[in-house]
Order: C-alpha cells, then structure tokens, then sequence
C-alpha cells in the first residue's frame, strides 16, 4: 500500500501509538501543572518551570542516556521494577513512552500556561462564589475558556513527539513493532541505502507536520482575533 | 564604544579567526568502523609520538554508514571498513584512488557483563531466562550481519528474533549490552578485548557459521593529494601497527588461526 513495505506501515504504527499515548498522558499532567504554575503564588514556581523546560536546552543524547541508565536493571528505576517481578524499562515501549512524556512536557506545559494566565483568576473565583465545585468550575469554566490551548497543546505534543529521535535511539534498541518509530526507520533506511524507502516515509513525515503546523497556527489566529 | 566602531572591531575579529582557518592545513580525517574504536586509537597514540605535527582526526560509525556519507561528500581521507565490501562499492562509484586492500580479519564473540559466557553457546540464547540479545544494525553494520548469519546457521535466528535489540553500530552495541539492559551482547572481538570490557570474559562464535569479517582499507578521492593520508595507510601495514592490532584479536591478512 502506498508503496509502502509492511515494516514501514509497523514502524508507522509503533510511532502513531506512542505519539497518541504521550498526549493523552501529557495532557493530564500538564493541565494541573500548567494551572499551578499559571495561578500559584509559591516560590518553587520557577524552579518548576526551569525542570519542565530544561528538554527544550538540553540535548537528546543526555536525557536519553540518563534514562538509559535510570531505567535499566541497575538503575534506581529498572531495579524497583525488577525487584517487584517486573521488567525494567529499556529497550520498551513503555520505556521510549516514559521518555517521550519527558520530551514533550514543556510542548504540553507552555501552552495551557500561557491560556490559564490569559484567563486571569477572576471568572474560577466567580464561579467558585456562585457555588461551582472543582470539577464544575474546570467543566464550565476554565475548559471553555481554555479550549484553544489545550488544543494547541495537543497538537504541539503530538507533533513533537513524532520527530523524537536521539533519545530512542539512546533507549529503544530499534526493535520492530516496539521501539522502532519512524525516525528510526528513516535513518536505517539511509544508512543501509534505501533511499526510495526513505524519501517516501521522509515526505510523509514532512507533510504531516506542515498540516499540524498549520492547524495550530490558524487556531491562534482565530484565538487573538476572539480576544480582540 | 560606539556601535559603528563595535561592528569594525567584530569584522576584523572575525577577519582574524577565517584567515587563521584558512591558514590551518586540513587534518587528515579518517572513517573507521566501531570494531577499530581501541585498536586505532592506541595505533594513532603511537603515531603521533613518532610524528609529533601529525594533525589526524578519526570519525567511528558503523561501515554502511560511513560509505552513505563518503558517497555524500563526507571529507574523510582513509576509510577503515569492518567490511571490504564498502570500500568495493565506493571504487565502483570512482570514488577511491587505491585498490581495496584487507587490513585484518575480525571475529565476533558473544559477551555478557552479568553471566558467565564461558558456558554459553548460541543454542543457549533461547532459554527465556535470557530476555534481551544485542547485535548490531544487520543492514548497515557488518558485525551485524555476522551475528546474523551466525544465528541463522546455528538455526536460532527464528526464536530469538523476539528478544533483539539492535545497535547503531557494534560500539553502541557493546554498550548496550554493557549497562546490562541487554543480557547478552554479540559484539566484535575487538571490543570484548578492551580492559573495561575483558573482565567478564567472553566466548569465540564459531566462524564457519558465518562469511569472514574481511576487513578492508581504501583512500578516497579526497585523501589522493594528502601525503600524510598515505603515510598513515602505509604505517597500518607496520610491525607496530600490527602488534596493537593482535592484541585486540584481530588476524593479519593472510594469517591463519594460531
């Protein structure tokens, strides 16, 4: 299909279901944290801040190779799971998922910090006086309100995640239908010279990511022109 | 300082650094597979003491990486290969301007940091207690098409399959398989016989189970009017060269199994 071989199309799988799984994670993380760091007053707000955005300065190949070591046998993690009967996580889906949250956090984070200040404190404190609970005042309020950058949240997140590379290469092993996504893929493909392979799933990817690109920005567009 | 007198002083910075590197000759690059990662080094160690002004910079990845970047215009000078295959193929393409020569015979050899090797052959690597086997990237990593062939010879290849993980190259492989998330490792000789590595032992793969690991040498086109890329090439073929070069396991061409 496509011309497309069936390890390209379980490549393609493998990197859908991690980019899929990290937004939605992200997504209920963040939006308490990015809350937090938009309304609180604690001091330890811009240490907080500096820990989410430090993916966006610090090389793949450091995160990916602490994470190797942390979530290895002999790490602090690895270890945990192992002593409780459980694998550790390298070399795992679930190792490059945990990795992937950690990436893409300030993508998530930013966003929504950005809505919830624009959002100011006054229409939760409204609807707090009027009798709203928690959940109530997130549902009818603040998500409203908000819509846009989750929104954008989401499609940075997933986007973001969908050009990992350095750190799976750190932690994945490349194994096909595991921790083989895309950008792994394209790469052996031009290292063992298949260049047909991967020009096409290159453009693929090249086309998906304008059209994401795209969305967010006429979203923001349509978001100043509200608040006009 | 005014602004117009802090660009003048910037221009002439930068005046300063371009003529220095216009100044500086290019050092010789060379290309080398992951296998030569200890052997070469200690070869340039030598070298360099024995010509001091000697400026050469070595670049490892894996073979089928290194012939992608030379047929990209990557600026190597000398391409050490785990597999003369490559450097054949850059001569093809005229990209060479010496015959592909054999600098040495590799071998692969499985290795552990947390089992006994000594007591393990490929038939074992299908107990389950054995959950992840490293080897290296088959289709661009010679040592992984080895490990490959090896495994399939040894009528495995099928039931491990599940449990592989793959290294960029057979370095990235070692380490793998040294920070012991994969248990077991089939890696280069070469490597398992560096001191950090040779503690734990290791275990020589059988090497009529697979092709020869014939490794080959070539100057590219970029090298030819690099005298010290030649004088270097010539150094490989020494006593001194050849010495560090068995004690990381690898056979001289034309020498037979002591």
């Amino acid at each position: 299909m496509l011309g497309l071989s069936p390890a390209d199309w379980q490549a393609i799988e493998v990197t859908l279901r991690l980019c899929l799984y990290t937004t939605l994670i992200l997504l209920v993380i963040a939006t308490p944290l990015a809350w937090w760091l938009a309304q609180g007053r604690s001091r330890t707000r811009v240490v907080v801040q500096a820990i989410v955005a430090l993916p966006l300065v610090l090389p793949p190949t450091v995160l990916g190779f602490y994470l190797l070591v942390t979530l290895g046998p002999h790490g602090f993690v690895g270890r945990t799971l192992e002593n409780m009967g459980l694998e550790h996580l390298a070399f795992s889906f679930e190792g490059i998922l945990f990795a992937s949250v950690l990436y893409s956090m300030p993508f998530a984070v930013q966003p929504l910090c950005e809505a919830f200040s624009n959002l100011g404190r006054r229409p939760v404190e409204v609807a707090g006086s009027l009798g709203a609970g928690a959940l109530d005042r997130f549902r009818s309020v603040i998500f409203p309100l908000t819509r846009g950058g989750f929104v954008v949240a989401a499609t940075l997140t997933f986007a973001h995640t969908l050009g990992e590379f350095g750190v799976i290469l750190m932690l994945g092993g490349s194994i096909p239908g595991e921790t083989k996504v895309l950008s792994i893929l394209i790469y052996d493909h031009t290292e063992a010279m298949n260049y047909a392979a991967a020009h096409r799933l290159s453009l693929m990817l090249l086309i998906f990511a304008f059209i994401t690109l795209f969305i967010v920005y006429s979203i923001n567009r349509r978001f100043q022109v509200a608040r006009a | 300082m005014s602004f117009l007198r802090m660009i003048r002083w910037i221009a002439a910075c930068a005046a300063l650094l371009l003529a220095s590197t216009l100044q500086a000759s290019e050092p010789v690059r060379i290309a080398a597979a992951s296998d030569l990662r200890y052997a070469l080094d200690e070869i340039l160690a030598v070298y360099r003491q024995a010509h001091p002004d000697a400026a050469i910079d070595v670049i490892y990845g894996s073979s089928g990486k290194m012939t992608t970047q030379i047929i990209n215009g990557a600026p190597y000078d000398i391409f050490f290969s785990a597999d003369i295959a490559f450097p054949r193929q850059l001569q093809e393409r005229g990209m060479t301007v010496t015959e592909p020569a054999v600098y040495a015979l590799g071998r692969i050899v499985l290795w552990s940091n947390s089992l006994d090797t000594s007591q393990l052959s490929l038939a074992d690597l299908t107990d389950p207690r054995i959950r992840r086997i490293a080897i290296a990237q088959p289709s661009h990593a010679p040592y992984g098409q080895r490990a490959q062939e090896a495994l399939q010879a040894a009528g495995v290849w099928e039931a491990v399959q599940p449990k592989l993980v793959f290294g960029e190259n057979i370095a990235h492989t070692a380490q793998m398989t040294q920070s012991g998330a994969a248990q077991v490792g089939i890696i280069a000789l070469s490597l398992a016989r560096f001191p950090d590595l040779a503690r734990h032992g290791y275990t020589l793969i059988d090497d009529a189970l697979h092709n020869p690991l014939t490794q080959g040498y070539v100057v590219t086109r970029r090298g030819a009017d690099k005298p010290a890329a030649l004088e270097f090439a010539e150094f490989m073929a020494t006593g001194p060269a050849h010495e560090i070069m068995r004690r990381y396991g690898f056979l001289m061409p034309g020498e037979q199994e002591p």
